[in-house]
């Protein structure tokens, strides 16, 4: 891709990037969010079809007019959000659009035995026959790999694929990208987590503001130079150091226990007990599926399924069954997904973050725009909300954006307790590190912060109290000083229990 | 704890007073994009010049008729029922569900009001009630269904559709009865006089400038750049002379027709309601997003019942005008009013996905469907033609609403 220059309306997001890749080459493409990595790709996978510049694969000047067109010239893309049809099996998604079938009749036996082999290649234990919906996000973003590979794809393009995995889940995605790197297919591999790309590519492209800033061979790079290439500026520490002193017990939970709702019997939490003190961060770590994210859902009264167990918030029981009984009691929750349950995205930023407050910032039955004005406008410069009013519609806003005007609903709130989810998913760097500077600010003002997240650094680097979980249990309990990312790992994957 | 947290934010939020300040003057630069307000108002001039671009057709078509006041008095009167039923209509599409069963409700809701007086010789008050309550439990009991039944509002009105107009069949046993009361007609088919008119054209100019004012004020106080001379004078002009212009046109022939001055009020509380109240922010909210909505402690069922049973009691006041304006209640009243209403939503910008459309815009798009009925009738265009048109119409308002999004 030589050149490639692309405009939307008032925003020019490409301009004359060139990027080129290898049979057989790991080729990481980096860059905060908006410095058009998603623009790229897209082109490249045929979604955008007008742009400047020339595109050559194989030595060929193509120019894809279609997705089709460009899965067909050997590209396939693993893009960052699933494309999987939930009510459809493994199998039907691997093959969506390309059925083996015979005179127009679908061939399932063979669908199901090509499917079977690929997750088998994929180190996959899973049964192609499974309706995809069913399954966690981390297992869905595999079966969109293996659909990639069922196309044959000699050029592979991956969108923060390690976004919703695992550590284990991650590795093994790394040893099949290595695999299928030495059977000469060219691997675009894109990623907010640098570690991985010093473990995978061979090679390193940073983009910032739609331009290319450098391509090197990734061992002359260093984790700061990137991140200084991509920021364009120096980033010396990346955690607020650590000044909190925390005080009495805030919230306690005490014998959380939940089952499935699914699967009357089968425990999804089974007897967590844990306080969280005025002023500390408590941090949740553990693999996809030990029961993180429905631990939190729980503690607010979403949880689908029936919960038992005590909540204490300040001395006082309080019983929680909804989030309404929830945010009285003074909790928020900064939801793992912020588009689905996190943001009316049609809204304006002032309706987002007075929606859960609005009896008490507003009115209790008529609004006053006026006085919402005056609340969020001390909140949003706070969180240095960037945006050019707070009419804006939050859908327009960046990730990290969209992050800090869900903080700011929940500060809105009064919660004294702050359950985060994944806080920084798809969030860039720059705003990643304003993002743990609140944290750390609202855990120092005295609040109580219950963190989940699958970035360990950032568990380790933030919190002074460590749970992990496994299959639904506590398995290790450590303070900040005595943690060490081997040892939270062991307890995660069950190997040890150090309690 | 609490309040040594607030303390905290309120230091924060006075250190960081300068860079409020920043983002205030960047403002200025580009506020034409960003405000929700004249954004919306635009788009609604957009669709009242959509309006008047057919009455200029229709009224070269038809060699004036269509404009003269007589047809325009009778016009805006049959654009305020469907334009009442649409107010309660946009907040029900607003939270993503639907009422297909309002058609048959007018005909149920009209009946048992007539019938009351026909039986037990009830007066006017007794016989609105009626109505009113039959509007409220079947808003309600549907709400409710929908709500907290879990079943879709899409198969629960359309049952409805088919069973409150059989029990309007049922109760008149298929027959017409005329009306009893004679001040219950004059709500369909009285005028104002004309000094009414003028001295409530007068209020509303009035109120206009106020609100202008006010809004401006506010917009000084928050440290927004106040609107120019021209801006202002624009804000309040336009409204100003199409209030006063419509009580002119339709004082030019009798007077402000009751219903019409009945459609004015509920139009404005239902603005009110959607626009001012945290009901109406609820709304949005769970049409835009009904995960976020839960999350952040909004009761979804008892809103989406009470948008429901609002609409209910809105359909009873529209069967009254309509039973009242044709003088009978006949066992087929209504019927298809669920389709104009959910058209005059649609086309006045509302999103059947939810979380989108206003009540003005509800109002705009009843006035245009009831002149495109009017002008077509006028023309002695042949039914299924205007069938034909009006299914046509409706798609290309939304085809055009949907290129525009996608330009953006």
């Amino acid at each position: 891709m030589r050149g490639i220059g692309k405009s939307f309306p008032g925003v020019r997001a490409l301009d004359g990037v060139t990027v080129d890749l290898y049979p057989g080459e790991i080729h990481a493409l980096v860059g905060e969010n908006g410095a058009g990595k998603s623009t790229l790709i897209k082109i490249l996978a045929g979604v955008y079809t007008d742009y400047e510049g020339e595109m050559q694969v194989n030595g060929e000047i193509r120019r894809f007019s279609s997705v089709r067109e460009s899965e067909q010239a050997g590209i396939a893309v693993v893009f960052q959000e699933l494309s999987l049809v939930p009510e459809l099996t493994v199998g039907e998604n691997v093959f969506l659009g390309r059925e083996p079938s015979r005179f127009g009749v679908v061939q399932w036996d063979e669908l199901y035995a090509k499917t079977s082999r690929l997750l088998a290649e994929l180190d996959l234990d899973l049964n192609p026959r499974v309706r995809t919906g069913t399954l966690g996000t981390g297992t869905q973003q595999l079966v969109e790999i293996a659909k990639a590979l069922s196309q044959d794809a000699r050029i592979l393009v991956l969108d923060e694929p390690t976004a919703a995995l695992t550590n284990a889940e991650a590795e093994n995605l790394f040893s099949i990208l290595n695999r299928l790197s030495a059977q000469g297919i060219g691997i675009i591999y894109v990623s907010h987590r640098l570690h991985e790309i010093f473990r995978l590519s061979q090679r390193t492209t940073v983009l910032r503001d739609g331009r290319t800033v450098s391509t090197e061979p990734t061992d002359r790079l260093n984790e700061q130079q990137i991140i200084a290439k991509m920021v364009g500026r120096q980033i010396s520490q990346v955690f607020p150091a650590n000044a909190r002193t925390p005080g009495d017990v805030l919230f306690e939970a005490r014998h959380i226990t939940t089952q499935n709702p699914n699967m009357p019997g089968r425990f999804v939490l089974n007897d967590i007990s844990f306080t969280a003190r005025c002023g500390e961060v408590v941090g949740i770590a553990g693999l996809m599926g030990s029961g993180r994210t429905e631990l939190l859902m729980s503690l607010f009264g979403c949880f689908p399924g029936e919960v038992s167990g005590e909540i204490t918030i300040a001395g006082c029981r309080v019983l929680i069954q909804s989030p309404i009984d929830a945010i009285a009691a003074g909790i928020g929750f900064v939801t793992e997904d912020r588009k689905r349950s996190g943001l009316v995205l049609d809204q304006t930023i002032l309706a987002n973050i007075t929606l859960a407050s609005l009896d008490r910032v507003s009115g209790r039955w008529v609004t006053n725009e006026s006085r919402e004005l005056a609340a969020s406008r001390v909140l949003a410069d706070d969180l240095r909300i960037k945006a050019s009013s707070l009419f804006t519609l939050a859908g327009t806003l960046s990730g990290g954006n969209q992050q800090k005007v869900v903080l700011a609903k929940w500060l809105m709130t009064q919660a004294r307790v702050l359950l985060l989810d994944e806080p920084t998913r798809g969030v860039d760097v720059g705003a990643k590190q304003e993002i743990y500077a609140m944290i750390h600010r609202l855990a120092q003002s005295g609040m109580a912060v219950v963190m989940v997240s699958s970035e360990l650094p950032e568990v380790l680097g933030l919190s002074d109290t460590i749970l992990v979980l496994h299959e639904g249990q506590i398995t290790g309990r450590f303070t900040r000083d005595s943690v060490t990312s081997e040892a939270v790992m062991s307890c995660a994957t069950g190997q040890q229990v150090c309690a | 704890m609490i309040v040594k947290i607030k303390e905290e934010i309120k230091v924060t939020g006075n250190v960081n007073a300068a860079p409020a300040e920043a983002v205030a003057t960047k403002r200025s630069e580009s506020p034409k994009k960003h405000w929700r307000v004249p954004s919306g108002t635009v788009r609604a001039y957009g669709m009242v010049a959509a309006l008047v671009l057919m009455w200029v057709i229709f009224s070269v078509v038809t060699n004036g008729i269509f404009l003269e006041p007589r047809n325009f008095s009778n016009l805006i009167r049959q654009a305020a029922v469907t334009g009442i039923i649409s107010v309660g209509m946009v907040m029900v599409i607003v939270t993503g569900q639907i009422d297909l069963s309002v058609g048959s409700l007018v005909g149920l809701a009209g009946m048992a009001a007539i019938l009351v007086q026909y039986y037990w010789h009830w007066g006017l008050i007794l016989s609105l009630c009626t109505a009113l309550v039959i509007g409220l439990m079947v808003g309600a009991l549907q709400g409710w269904l929908t709500a907290y039944g879990k079943i879709p509002s899409f198969i629960v009105t359309l049952g409805g559709l088919l069973a409150w107009r059989g029990v309007a069949k049922g109760i008149s046993q298929g027959a017409t009865y005329p009306i009893e009361v004679r001040s219950f007609r004059d709500l369909g088919q009285a005028y104002l006089g004309r000094s009414v008119g003028l001295a409530l054209v007068a209020v509303t100019v009035v109120a206009v400038i106020w609100s202008v004012l006010h809004r401006n004020s506010m917009r000084k106080r928050h440290g927004l750049p106040p609107w120019s001379v021209a801006a202002l004078s624009l804000r309040i002009m336009l409204p100003s002379v199409l209030a006063v212009g419509f009580v002119f046109a339709l004082n030019a022939y009798a007077g402000v027709p009751v219903p019409v001055l009945i459609l004015v009020v509920v139009a404005l509380s239902g603005a009110f309601l959607t626009e001012s109240t945290v009901f109406g922010r609820h709304l949005y909210a769970i049409g835009g997003n009904p995960e976020a909505a839960r999350f952040s402690g909004i009761n979804l069922r008892s809103q989406v019942l009470i948008a429901f049973a609002i609409l209910g009691v809105l359909t009873a006041i529209a069967a009254v005008i309509y039973t009242a304006r044709v003088g009978s209640a006949g066992p087929d009243a209504g019927t298809l009013l669920e389709l104009d209403a959910i058209a005059a939503c649609v086309i006045g910008g509302a999103s059947l996905a939810g979380g989108r459309g206003t009540v003005l815009g509800a109002c705009l798009g009843a006035l245009f469907m009831a002149s495109l009925d009017n002008g077509m009738s006028l023309k002695n265009v042949p039914d299924f033609v205007q069938d034909v048109i009006k299914g046509g119409i409706l798609v290309a308002a939304v085809g055009f609403d949907v290129m525009g999004k996608r330009r953006e």
